[in-house]
């Protein structure tokens, strides 16, 4: 009985990931996107020099032989530090997608499901939308303190109210179909007519809004600490490095653009990954016809 | 018409009441006792003691709450303890300039995210199409202070062409203006001109599947009438509902394009506020810019139920 209900499913999520991988945007986000979570879950090992260890004999040392991206102005490997930026980049934007996912779900659910919930959810909803983003960020990364954790708290917060409405409007929409009135009918409690009914179908623009999540976190996070109230220097965050690299720009202008060129691949890669799934999990809301 | 603008003013009134709750409760969360972080490592107790008074921090919360909303409605948002004067008088000095960027970036916005957009649209599938879309992606993929260092080391370091900073108010110096703020500017519009393109790519080509654009061309109306007068003018419609978000997005992007350009604008303002532990500013300031955003959204609905009548009949 379970077999018959799982063959079906399965095969459609196997004609989905074909679509997937027949798909050029996707695949060439997938492509972006891959290299560099490759080259930050790889950086203990690809790296050899610690990446806040200072040599002043080597400071500004071009890209090229012994230092592959060259040194910034404290004869830091940028190599190193910007590999590790990627890790950080990473673990912000996953966990800033993980929370997202969670929460944005949990409140998104909560608000179109229950009537009763909706304005009162909807309202503090609309009021945190209505801040503009990196300024939130900012008033909410100062008051928490810089650092790391607090960086992923604050984008959280800044985008958790725009995940919750998207998952809301799909619930909503759902809420109403006759396979969900006849589960009602049938006896479902709420819990298990969300968990199996509803949220399962709510799934597909819930991924690509998270895939476009990933960006704009990734993005905002080089964005807070460039301007200095991200994680503390001397993490090596992308933000960070360009930040201290604008004092430099006439005789080093690489120690700015390896760490941009770095963050724009990964954003690049990501929207195409969202504009790949996009296109297929969710063709209503196709941009590229 | 008059009840669409009361619903929209309406709707208005919760958002901005839990907008200045967030804002009211902001200093107050700062973990420990706010008046010491604000004061400072270097501040002796007696400081603190003081600023605490000063803030009105040694009153209850409820009591604190009543005098902020009493305040509000005096027009009284605080007063920077950095800048020594009222929010409100900052603000005032500040925001034209974040305007004039917003504008200014606003006009590239739509130049090249519409241009881009028709081109597209016109030559779907082809090597233009897929270039415009491209440059598109390259847009909303380009973090702006990252595109504004280019453009400094380019232009401002190598090439000499432009200053890399400095401010010459347009009351002052129109054409300087003009200049100083050029690159400013472009690297904030970028992001917005690629958004607008994707969207305004698959608005055209969503009219221009229309029966009656194939009715213009059947009747033998030239192609630029047919584009120009009948596909575009209900193409730019759903375009005016992207227009709150993008101005969103341009008060957003200038934080950072103020502080990279030392333009002495909102963002800068609010920054350094930041920096400097002026929460007072921080808590004035972010109300009144979102209160700002709050007011372009109500006015963008109206235009577009000007422009729209079907939305006016919902």
């Amino acid at each position: 009985m379970i077999e018959a209900e799982d063959i079906p499913e399965r095969r459609e999520h196997r004609a989905t990931l074909r679509r997937l991988l027949r798909h050029r945007l996707f695949v060439s986000g997938l492509f972006l996107f891959g290299i560099v979570a490759v080259v930050a879950a790889l950086a203990p090992f690809i790296t050899d020099v610690d990446p806040n260890r200072l040599s002043m004999r080597n400071k500004f040392l071009a890209p090229g032989g012994n230092w592959v991206f060259g040194t910034d102005g404290f004869g830091r490997s940028l190599w190193s530090r910007v590999v590790w930026g990627a890790q950080l980049s990473m673990i912000i934007g996953a966990s800033v997608v993980a929370l997202n996912a969670i929460f944005g779900t949990l409140i998104g659910a909560a608000a179109g499901y229950f009537r009763r919930l909706d304005t009162m959810l909807m309202r503090v909803n609309d009021a945190l939308m209505a801040f503009p983003a990196i300024l939130l960020a900012i008033a909410v990364t100062s008051v928490l303190g810089p650092s790391t954790l607090n960086v992923i708290l604050a984008l959280s917060i800044v985008y958790i109210p725009r995940t919750a409405r998207i998952v809301r409007s799909s619930v909503i929409v759902l809420r109403e179909m006759e396979y969900v009135q006849a589960a009602v009918a049938a006896g479902a409690g709420h819990w298990r007519i969300l968990r199996h009914h509803i949220l399962p179908n709510a799934m597909a623009p819930m991924i690509v809004q998270l895939s476009f999540l990933f960006a704009y976190a990734v993005l905002s996070e080089a964005t807070l600490s460039f301007l200095g109230v991200g994680a503390v220097p001397p993490t090596p965050t992308w933000g960070n490095i360009m930040s201290e690299g604008r004092d430099f720009m006439r005789e080093a202008p690489w120690i700015i653009t390896i760490p941009g060129i770095a963050l724009m691949v990964t954003v690049m890669g990501l929207n195409l990954l969202g504009d790949g799934l996009r296109d297929v999990l969710d063709p209503r809301l196709r941009i590229q016809q | 018409m008059i009840r669409l603008a009361t619903r929209s003013l309406l709707s208005a009134i919760p958002v901005l009441l839990i907008v200045s709750l967030i804002s009211f409760g902001l200093m107050r969360l700062i973990p420990g006792d706010p008046a010491a972080a604000i004061a400072g490592i270097s501040a002796t107790p007696a400081q603190i003691a003081q600023l605490r008074q000063d803030l009105g921090l040694d009153e209850p919360l409820l009591f604190q709450l009543l005098q902020y909303y009493k305040g509000l409605f005096q027009g009284d948002f605080g007063r920077s303890l950095l800048l020594g004067k009222g929010v409100l008088a900052a603000t005032a000095e500040r925001l034209p300039v974040t305007i004039g960027l917003s504008l200014y970036a606003m006009i590239f916005t739509l130049i090249i995210g519409i241009g881009c957009g028709i081109i597209a649209a016109l030559r779907q599938n082809s090597w233009v199409d897929q270039a415009a879309m491209m440059f598109a992606m390259i847009g909303i993929s380009v973090p702006n202070f990252f595109l504004g260092l280019l453009m400094i080391i380019l232009f401002a370091v190598k090439l000499g062409w432009l200053p890399s900073g400095g401010y010459i108010p347009f009351t002052e110096n129109p054409w300087g203006w003009l200049q100083s703020t050029a690159m400013p500017a472009f690297s904030l519009a970028l992001l917005q001109a690629g958004l607008l393109a994707r969207i305004t790519r698959s608005s055209m080509l969503e009219v221009l599947r229309q029966d009656y654009i194939r009715t213009a061309r059947a009747k033998g109306l030239p192609g630029r009438v047919v584009i120009f007068k009948h596909a575009l003018s209900n193409a730019l419609i759903p375009i005016v509902t992207v227009v709150g978000i993008i101005v969103s997005l341009l008060l957003s992007g200038a934080v950072v394009t103020e502080s990279l350009f030392s333009l002495p604008g909102m963002g800068l303002l609010l920054t350094q506020a930041v920096l400097n532990r002026d929460y007072p500013m921080v808590q004035g300031g972010l109300l009144l810019v979102t209160g700002f955003l709050v007011a372009v959204n109500i006015a963008v609905d109206m235009l577009y139920a000007v422009l729209d009548p079907r939305v006016r009949y919902d």
